[in-house]
C-alpha cells in the first residue's frame, strides 16, 4: 500500500491528511478534522487542478503586458509546460477583459482569457 | 484651483472604490476620488493571481478582474475621478491640498473625507540586515510590479525573506517565469500568510519554507551574490552555529506592511500603536468628525474582500453623517484587546443606531491557537459573549459579532480575549 500526504486548504487549520492508496484506488483517508477534508483530499489525490494566472506580451499597448488566466483549472502537472507555450503568444492592443487569447490551451479544452483591459498606446498620446 | 465636494476619497484602490460606490447608493451627491497612480485599482492590477472575490462575489477572480468589477461602475455613477493626483495635505477642517499636472495646485473643501491610502511594504532598511548594499534586493510587491505590469524579470536565483502572502505568491510567480526559488525563510515558527498560499505557491513547486530562519548577512558587490542564513532561538536570537550560505542573485522581502498614514498624522489624527492606523469608531470615523478611514490604511487586511466590506461600512456611514441624523451614546464604549489579541477594529462604539442588532468586531491574534473561545468581557471580567473558533492564527483576520443587546450604557469598555476551550 502507498500513501500521500495532503495539506487541506479548506480552512486556516490546514489539516495534514494522509491518503492511503493501492494504485489509483483510495483505501483510506485520515487526519482530517471535518468532512470538507475528505472531499479536498480526494480531489487532490485523483487529479489536482489549478487555475494558471500569468501574463502575455502585448503589441502596441499602453502597457507591455496583459494579465491572463486559464478560464478553468488545468491539471497541476501541466503548469510549467503551459508557461512555455504561453510565452510564445503575442496579442495586439486593444485587449478587452474576458477576451480569449488562446483557445484550447495544450489540448486541455480550456481557453486562456485576458483579465484586464489594455488600450492602444496611441489612444493615450495627448496625456 | 478651488473645488467643493460633499465627499473626497483619497486613494482609488479596493477601499476607495467601495466607498465611492456605496456612498452614491446612500444618496451622497458630489463625490471626488483622488488617485496618485495613472490607473484605478490600487495594488489589484499587479495581483494577477486568482483567489479574490470568494467572499464578496462568491466566485474566484484575479486581482485585475476584481478591480474592474468596481471601476466600470464609477462611470455610470457620475463619480469624479482624478488620477495622477497626489494629496499633500489634509487639514482638520477637511480641506485637501493636492497637485497634478493638469490642474496644478488644488484646494478642495470637503464635507466628509475618507482616508483610503492603503499601505506600504517594509523594506530592508526596516530590518537592518548587515552586509553590503548590492542591486537585487526588492520588496516582493516591487518585484510583482516589474514582472506583472512592466515586463522585467528581477533575477534568476531567489531567496525570499518572510512568508507573507505576497512573498509566497511571488515565489510561485518567479518559478513559473523560469527562476529558481531556493528558499522562503520565516523568522517565526509559523507562516504569516494564508494556508492556501503555502500549499499552492510553495508546496506545489517544492519550494522549501524554513521556519525559525532569517538572513544574517547579504553578500555581493554590484549585485547580490548570496546570503548567509541562520536559525533563530525562541527569543528570535540568531544561533550562529547554524549559519549556512545560499548563493542567489535576488532577495525578495515579504516582511510586513505598514499603513501609509503620513497625511493622517499631519492632520493631527491619533494612531493606534499596533495597527499603525487611525483609532476609529464603528463607523470607521477617526477622532476628527467627518474624517473616516478604511482598508489597509486603517489596518492591514489579508483579503481584498474584507477591504471592500469595510469600504462599504464607510460609504453608508458617510451617508448618515452628511444627513446629520446621528445619535451618540451617552458614553463611548472602548473595545480593548485582551489575552492573545493583538488589536481590535473598531476601537470604540459611539453611536445609538435604531434597529442595529449587532456590530462586527475584527481582530488579529498574536499567536496561533486551536480549540479556543473568543470571549467578550465587561469591566468585572464577566463573560458577555463567547464564540467558539476551531483555530485562530495571526495570518487570518478573525471576526465576531457583538450583539447590540449586550451593550449597556454603564459600560466603559469591553475586553476581547482568546481563551482555551475548557470542554470539548
Amino acid at each position: 500500500m502507498e500513501g500521500k500526504e495532503i495539506i487541506c486548504i479548506s480552512c486556516p487549520k490546514g489539516c495534514r491528511i494522509t491518503v492511503r492508496n493501492r494504485g489509483e484506488e483510495i483505501i483510506s483517508i485520515a487526519g482530517n478534522d471535518c468532512p470538507k477534508g475528505i472531499k479536498y483530499a480526494e480531489e487532490e489525490f485523483i487529479n489536482p487542478l489549478r487555475i494558471l494566472p500569468t501574463t502575455v506580451k502585448v503589441i502596441g499597448g499602453e502597457l507591455p503586458l496583459v494579465s491572463v488566466k486559464t478560464k478553468n483549472a488545468i491539471p497541476k502537472r501541466l503548469l510549467l509546460k503551459a508557461m512555455t507555450e504561453i510565452a510564445e503568444i503575442e496579442v495586439k492592443a486593444p485587449v478587452k477583459i474576458g477576451q480569449v487569447i488562446k483557445d484550447d490551451l495544450m489540448g486541455t479544452g480550456v481557453s486562456l482569457v485576458a483579465t484586464r483591459n489594455i488600450k492602444r498606446a496611441d489612444s493615450n498620446l495627448c496625456s | 484651483m478651488k473645488l467643493e465636494y460633499d465627499l473626497v476619497i483619497i486613494g482609488g484602490g479596493p477601499a476607495g472604490l467601495a466607498v465611492a460606490l456605496e456612498a452614491k447608493r446612500n444618496a451622497v451627491k458630489d463625490i471626488l476620488l483622488l488617485e496618485r497612480d495613472k490607473y484605478l485599482g490600487g495594488i489589484l492590477p499587479q495581483c494577477i493571481h486568482n483567489g479574490f472575490g470568494l467572499q464578496y462575489f462568491k466566485e474566484e477572480l484575479t486581482g485585475p478582474e476584481y478591480a474592474e468589477r468596481f471601476i466600470y461602475k464609477l462611470n455610470d455613477n457620475q463619480i469624479d475621478v482624478k488620477t495622477e493626483t497626489m494629496v499633500i495635505e489634509i487639514t482638520p477642517d477637511k480641506q485637501i491640498i493636492a497637485i497634478n499636472r493638469d490642474d496644478g495646485l488644488l484646494y478642495i473643501q470637503a464635507k466628509a473625507v475618507v482616508l483610503a491610502m492603503g499601505c506600504r511594504e517594509r523594506t530592508r532598511e526596516a530590518l537592518a540586515i548587515p552586509g553590503s548594499r548590492p542591486a537585487g534586493i526588492f520588496t516582493a510587491g516591487t518585484a510583482q510590479r516589474y514582472i506583472n505590469i512592466e515586463g522585467y524579470m528581477p533575477g534568476r536565483e531567489v531567496v525570499v525573506l518572510g512568508s507573507g502572502d505576497i512573498g509566497m505568491i511571488m515565489a510561485r510567480r518567479m518559478t513559473l517565469e523560469g527562476a529558481k526559488v531556493k528558499a522562503v525563510l520565516e523568522i517565526m515558527p509559523f507562516s504569516t500568510g494564508l494556508i492556501r498560499n503555502k500549499v499552492q505557491c510553495l508546496d506545489d513547486f517544492n519550494i522549501p519554507l524554513k521556519f525559525n530562519h532569517t538572513i544574517t548577512r547579504i553578500e555581493g558587490g554590484k549585485r547580490v551574490e548570496g546570503v548567509t542564513v541562520a536559525q533563530v532561538d525562541k527569543n528570535l536570537q540568531v544561533i550562529s552555529e547554524t549559519e549556512e550560505e545560499i548563493s542567489c542573485d535576488t532577495i525578495l522581502l515579504s516582511v510586513g506592511l505598514i499603513p501609509e498614514n503620513e497625511l493622517t498624522r499631519e492632520a493631527g489624527i491619533k494612531l493606534d500603536q499596533v495597527t499603525r492606523g487611525p483609532i476609529v469608531n464603528e463607523n470607521r470615523e477617526t477622532e476628527l468628525e467627518g474624517i473616516f478611514a478604511c482598508g489597509n490604511v486603517l489596518h492591514v487586511h489579508d483579503l481584498a474582500d474584507f477591504v471592500t466590506e469595510e469600504g462599504e461600512i464607510v460609504g453608508r456611514a458617510v451617508g448618515e453623517y452628511l444627513k446629520r441624523n446621528r445619535k451618540f451614546r451617552s458614553q463611548s464604549i472602548k473595545i480593548v484587546p485582551g489575552d492573545n489579541i493583538a488589536y481590535v477594529v473598531p476601537q470604540h462604539i459611539d453611536f445609538l443606531i435604531p434597529g442595529r442588532k449587532k456590530i462586527k468586531i475584527f481582530m488579529r491574534v498574536k499567536k496561533p491557537a486551536e480549540r479556543v473561545r473568543i470571549n467578550l468581557l465587561d469591566v468585572k471580567g464577566r463573560v458577555l459573549g463567547s464564540y467558539k473558533k476551531r483555530i485562530v492564527t495571526p495570518g487570518e483576520m478573525v471576526s465576531v459579532y457583538l450583539p447590540e443587546a449586550l451593550l449597556d450604557d454603564k459600560f466603559k469598555n469591553i475586553t476581547v480575549s482568546v481563551e482555551k476551550e475548557t470542554r470539548e
